[in-house]
């Protein structure tokens, strides 16, 4: 589906993509996960053919987007990070008219019009204009516009920004459904949740760089342990007390302003050997290692910054 | 794919799409405002300003001489308007012009589609402009009909300056002051309400610089039936045709760079 080696991005001097190599094959559903800036739309515009490339080769759906753009564009679907519905049309207009942009007859259009509404759970609100809709119904409206064309390939720059939590787990369950259906699907995140949820693989980017590229559970094993242990203090003088006890007790341990974090294989063989170094553990717990925790062995920084 | 017609005339359906329920206010309006400026100029002003010699108008009455001026600007400030904040709007606020160009569209098509809309909207207003005109004794000739591509002319001309404009800034704090430092002077003193040999020389140099004289004096030629010379029509029109190829490649590269940078 997509091919890219050393795809570079550049801003006057700026390098928002810094020469990247990844392959996403039919059917996948491929994360790219990274904190803000670490050139994760660039690359996502770059895919969707609406950026040129600065370096490097990209090939999409067997196609190079710097000559056939407007082909590539045609088998796309794209949901952009910040909605642009179309505020003076209707809901069910914003599937009619963006299904019109590619040439599509308007009786199939109507067909597949409501059969996205009905399955974005939009029917009711067909004929309401955009503004009075709900985000959480705005980007299952801008997620059912992306699907109008029946896409090969499905692109989706951090789909739940912004969402509640019901309203981002009413669209994993849909996305959910739509891998299960084979579509292949490109989305960006700095959600470590989502990207374990909905990713089979995935690349974690920083600087413009590609820093780890694995499924999820690969990435955990590779570069984390299976558990973790956090410890949390309001008094900075008994989070440094703690810091300083705490070296050795499990295989790794980082420091971060508001919490410490040990990395173990076994949480509660920690916690004990914890408290008995007199380690204040009243406010620990110890959990599974998850992908924000590669990210933070791989940057030494914490995703949400 | 099936594609069913050209990319600009796909999203020109988005345009006639809203129209189909807006239609009521344009065409009231288009018919209403040139109803109170000719009365207002035409026949209002233009009973005292007959009362003098009126061969600094050519031989015309003045709302003769006003009708084709007044219907010139019509097509100035639609094209100016719509190519202000709604072109901002589609590039930064609303960003439907993101949406087209994730399409099989590109921005060099998005820009068409906008010039080919001020296009559309200007032959309604031209069309309801001439109706009102004619019974007002204000149109002449025949010859009137070629107003209409000359408003055209000059509508795709202004557009496509202005939205190259619109999308090279990067906000809308500038437009009102090309409202009233821009827009304002050009429709007083390009030969709309008198003719441009009544100001000073160097000002009628600067006349010559403004689309909208050159539109002017094409629908003057059209609706009075006369043209100082065939070379001078000549001469307006390519006048417009090299505003509209200038801002047609600045616009264009504008679309682009801010569409797909």
């Amino acid at each position: 589906m997509i091919e890219a080696k050393g795809l570079t991005k550049r801003f006057d001097d700026f390098v928002a993509v810094d020469g990247i190599d990844f392959e996403v094959a039919t059917g996948e559903t491929f994360g790219f996960l990274g904190p803000n800036g670490a050139g994760k739309s660039s690359t996502m515009r770059m895919i969707a053919a609406t950026s040129p490339r600065s370096g490097g080769d990209l090939t999409v759906l067997g196609m190079d987007p710097a000559v056939s753009g407007s082909a590539i564009r045609a088998r796309l679907g794209v949901v952009p990070q910040d909605d642009n519905l179309d505020t003076e049309l209707s809901v069910m207009d914003n599937l009619m008219i963006y299904g019109r942009y590619f040439g599509l007859p308007r009786s199939e259009l109507r067909v597949r019009a409501a059969e996205l509404l009905e399955f974005f759970q939009l029917t009711e609100r067909r004929d309401d204009k955009v503004d009075p809709l709900s985000g959480g119904m705005k980007r299952r409206l801008a997620v059912a516009r992306g699907l109008i064309n029946e896409p090969a390939l499905f692109l989706l720059d951090e789909p739940t920004t912004g969402l509640d939590p019901q309203a981002r787990h009413l669209l994993w369950e849909r996305l959910f459904r739509l891998k299960r259906d084979g579509v292949t699907i490109v989305l960006t995140t700095h959600y470590m949740d989502e990207a374990e949820q909905l990713c089979d693989r995935l690349v974690i980017m920083d600087g413009g760089k590609i820093v780890a590229e694995g499924s999820p559970r690969e990435l955990i094993r590779r570069h984390s342990t299976a558990e973790v242990v956090e410890l949390r203090y309001l008094d900075p003088d008994e989070h440094q007390r703690s810091f300083e006890r705490v070296d050795g007790a499990g295989d790794r341990v980082e420091r971060l302003t508001d919490r410490i974090v040990v990395y173990t294989a076994d949480g509660d063989a920690t916690l004990a050997t914890l408290q008995n170094r007199g380690v204040d553990v009243t406010s620990a717990y110890v959990r599974r290692s998850g992908l924000e925790d590669v990210f933070l062995t791989l940057t030494g920084r914490s995703l949400q910054d | 794919m099936t594609t069913t017609s050209s990319p600009v005339f796909r999203l020109l359906e988005r345009e006639l799409h809203i129209l189909r329920r807006l239609w009521h206010g344009i065409v009231f309006s288009a018919f209403v405002q040139p109803v109170l400026y000719l009365v207002a100029m035409g026949v209002g002003i233009g009973t005292y300003v007959d009362q003098n010699s009126t061969a600094a108008l050519g031989g015309l009455t003045y709302v003769q001489f006003v009708a084709p001026g007044l219907l010139a600007a019509t097509a100035f400030q639609l094209g100016v308007g719509d190519s202000l904040w709604p072109v901002m709007s589609g590039t930064k606020w609303d960003m439907r012009y993101h949406a087209m160009v994730a399409s099989p569209i590109g921005p060099g098509q998005v820009l068409a589609a906008h010039l080919g809309w001020q296009a559309v909207r200007t032959t309604i207003a031209t069309v309801a402009f001439l109706l009102v005109a004619t019974p007002l004794g204000a149109i002449e000739s025949p010859w009137a009909v070629l107003a209409l591509p000359a408003a055209i002319l000059l509508v795709v001309a202004t557009a496509s300056l202005v939205a190259a404009f619109s999308t090279s800034v990067e906000d809308a704090s500038s437009f009102p002051l090309v409202m009233r430092i821009g827009v304002l002077p050009l429709f007083l003193f390009s030969g709309t309400f008198f003719p441009i040999s009544q100001l000073p020389a160097f000002l009628q140099v600067l006349a010559r610089l403004s689309p909208l004289y050159h539109g002017v004096e094409l629908c003057r030629a059209a609706t009075s039936g006369h043209a100082s010379s065939f070379g001078a029509v000549v001469v307006h029109v390519l006048a417009l045709l090299a505003f509209t190829a200038v801002g047609t490649i600045l616009g264009m590269r504008s679309f682009a760079k801010r569409l797909t940078p």
